[in-house]
C-alpha cells in the first residue's frame, strides 16, 4: 500500500472512528480527559505504525484496542501517584438503561454531555468539535478566530466542570429529550452558521472547514436518531445551503444574492439529498419544527430553475408558518435580514402566477411527533398568543443565544 | 453527591407568605424524596460581620465581605445523583422561592 493510501486510510479512520473511540473510552473509564488523550495517542501510533505494518483489516477495532491500552497505561501511572484523586475524577453513570435502548450509542452520550445546557454555548461548540468531531485545538481556534489558549482553556474548564459538578454521561430521559436534542441541534447549527457567514473581521465569507464539520456531525446525529424530524430537517437545511456554496461567492469574494446566482453551479447531488430528506419529513405527516420549515423553504428555492420560477406563495406560506411557530425569534426586529431569498422575493414578488412545485403544503394540523409532545405543546401555546399576522419580512433563523 | 443551591436576591424584603408556603411544600418534597440535607434563610447582608484571624489577632469588620447588588439570601444543601437531577431540583426551588438560584457541587471527600 502506498504512503498516500495509508494517509487516506488514517484520515478516513479519523473521520469515522474518532468519536466512537472517545465515546467508548469515556464510557469505560468515566473520564473525558483520559478518553481524549488516549484516542489522540492511538491515532498518533497509527500514523507511526501503519505505513510500515500496513493498515489493519479493522482500523476501528485496532484504534479502540490501542487507545484502551494507552488509557490503562495512564491510569496505572496516575494510580501510583494518587489513587484517591483518580477515584474522585470518575464520570458518573449509575442510571439504569432507559426506554431509549434502541438509540443507545456511546457517541450519543458523548454528544449530549458535550452539549449540556450547564456549559456556555461557545464551550459546547468547542467541546463538541474536539471530542466528537476530533478537530485539534489549533484547528478550532483558527475556525473561530480566537487564540489557541482560549480554546484550550475553554475545553479544559469544561472537562473540569463535567467531572466536578458531575454532568452525567448519558442520553437524557424521554421527558427531557426534545429540549436536549434541540440544544444539540442548536450547537451544530451555530457551527454551520459560523462557517456559512463567518463573523470575524477580515475572514473569508465562507469557512468550509466548519461547514463540512457541521454537516458531518449532523449526519451522525441523523444516523443515531433517525426518528427525529428536526435532525433530518437541519441536515436538509445544511445540504441545501451548502449546495449553493460556489454560487454564493463571486470570484472577487463578494456574496452573490440568490436571484443573481448561477444555478448551473449548484450541487445537484446535495440538492437531491436535501430534497429527499424534506420529502421524507413531509411524508411523515408530523407537524414540522423550524429546521424542517427552513429546509422546506430551501427546497422550494432549489426546485426553481430560475428566480422567476420560484413558487413564492409557498415560500411566504412557509415563512408564515415559521413565524407562527416562534413569533419572538422570527420577529423582524431581531436583526437585519440575512436571507438572500427575502431580498429576491421583494424584487420579484409575483403571486400565484408561477407554476406549482411538487411540494405539498405543510399545515399546522399535522400531528406532533410522540417524542416531541412537550416541545410542540409549548410551541403551540406560544403560537396562539400571536394576534397579528406577521409581516413576510420574517428574519431567517437566528441561532438561539 | 451534594450540591449547594444558593438563593440570590437583590432586595432585603423577606419571602412573602405565598413564597414561604411554596418553599415549605418544596422542602417537604425534598425530604420525602431523600434529597434534603439542610436549608436556611439568611439575615440581610447588613447583619454580617467579617472576621480575619490570619494575622494572629482577630479583626472584626462590620458588614458583608463584598458589597454587591445581589447577595446570598438563603441556601439549600441537596443530595442528588448528578447535575441533571440537581438542576431540576434547583429549577423547582427557584420557582418555589421566586428567586434566582445558583448550583455548585460540594467537593467530595
Amino acid at each position: 500500500m502506498s504512503q498516500i493510501d495509508v494517509g487516506e486510510a488514517i484520515t478516513r479512520a479519523h473521520h469515522e472512528e474518532w468519536a466512537r473511540v472517545v465515546a467508548a473510552l469515556t464510557r469505560r473509564f468515566g473520564d473525558l480527559d483520559i478518553a481524549e488523550e488516549a484516542a489522540a495517542e492511538a491515532f498518533a501510533t497509527a500514523v507511526g505504525r501503519w505505513p510500515a505494518d500496513g493498515v489493519p483489516p479493522n482500523p476501528g477495532a485496532w484504534l479502540t484496542t490501542t487507545a484502551n491500552r494507552k488509557a490503562i497505561d495512564r491510569i496505572r501511572r496516575e494510580n501510583n501517584r494518587d489513587d484517591k484523586q483518580k477515584e474522585a475524577q470518575l464520570l458518573y453513570d449509575d442510571d439504569p438503561p432507559g426506554p431509549l435502548g434502541v438509540i443507545e450509542d456511546d457517541r450519543l452520550r458523548l454528544i449530549f454531555t458535550c452539549c449540556h445546557p450547564a456549559l456556555a454555548m461557545e464551550t459546547r461548540m468547542a467541546l463538541t468539535l474536539r471530542m466528537v468531531g476530533g478537530l485539534a485545538v489549533p484547528e478550532i481556534a483558527r475556525a473561530f478566530l480566537v487564540q489557541e489558549t482560549t480554546v484550550g482553556q475553554r475545553i479544559t474548564r469544561a472537562k473540569a466542570k463535567i467531572k466536578a459538578a458531575r454532568i452525567p454521561y448519558r442520553v437524557p430521559c424521554a421527558e427531557d429529550l426534545p429540549a436536549r436534542i434541540s440544544g444539540v441541534l442548536a450547537v451544530l447549527y451555530l457551527v454551520f452558521n459560523e462557517g456559512y457567514l463567518a463573523t470575524g473581521p477580515d475572514t473569508d465569507p465562507v469557512r468550509h472547514d466548519l461547514i463540512a464539520e457541521a454537516i458531518r456531525l449532523t449526519r451522525l446525529i441523523r444516523a443515531l436518531m433517525p426518528e427525529d424530524g428536526e435532525a433530518a430537517g437541519l441536515l436538509a437545511l445544511m445540504l441545501l445551503t451548502e449546495a449553493r456554496r460556489t454560487a454564493r461567492v463571486s470570484a472577487s469574494g463578494e456574496l452573490v444574492t440568490l436571484d443573481e446566482q448561477d444555478r448551473g453551479t449548484w450541487d445537484a447531488a446535495l440538492i437531491a439529498e436535501g430534497h429527499r430528506l424534506v420529502r421524507e419529513r413531509l411524508a411523515a405527516r408530523v407537524a414540522p419544527g423550524r429546521y424542517q420549515i427552513l429546509a422546506a423553504i430551501s427546497a422550494v428555492h432549489t426546485s426553481a430553475r430560475d428566480v422567476r420560477a420560484t413558487d413564492w406563495s409557498q415560500v411566504v406560506a412557509l415563512y408564515d408558518h415559521l413565524v407562527r411557530l416562534d413569533p419572538r425569534r422570527s420577529s423582524p426586529s431581531t436583526g437585519p435580514s440575512r436571507s438572500p431569498s427575502l431580498t429576491a422575493r421583494k424584487w420579484h414578488w409575483r403571486p400565484s402566477t408561477v407554476s406549482r412545485t411538487s411540494w405539498p403544503a405543510i399545515t399546522p394540523t399535522m400531528r406532533p411527533a410522540p417524542t416531541c409532545c412537550a416541545g410542540w405543546a409549548a410551541v403551540r401555546s406560544r403560537a396562539r398568543r400571536t394576534t397579528k399576522p406577521s409581516s413576510w419580512r420574517a428574519t431567517p433563523p437566528r441561532p438561539p443565544p | 453527591m451534594q450540591y449547594l443551591v444558593s438563593v440570590i436576591h437583590d432586595s432585603t424584603e423577606l419571602a412573602t407568605a405565598d413564597e414561604m408556603a411554596a418553599i415549605d411544600v418544596f422542602n417537604d418534597r425534598l425530604q420525602a424524596e431523600g434529597h434534603w440535607v439542610f436549608a436556611a434563610g439568611l439575615g440581610s447582608p447588613s447583619t454580617a460581620t467579617v472576621i480575619d484571624n490570619r494575622g494572629g489577632e482577630a479583626v472584626f469588620t462590620d458588614g458583608p465581605f463584598v458589597e454587591s447588588k445581589e447577595y446570598l439570601a438563603g441556601f439549600w444543601i441537596m443530595e442528588a445523583a448528578d447535575l441533571d437531577v440537581a438542576l431540576k431540583l434547583a429549577a423547582e426551588g427557584s420557582k418555589a422561592c421566586n428567586r434566582k438560584v445558583e448550583v455548585r457541587p460540594l467537593l467530595g471527600e
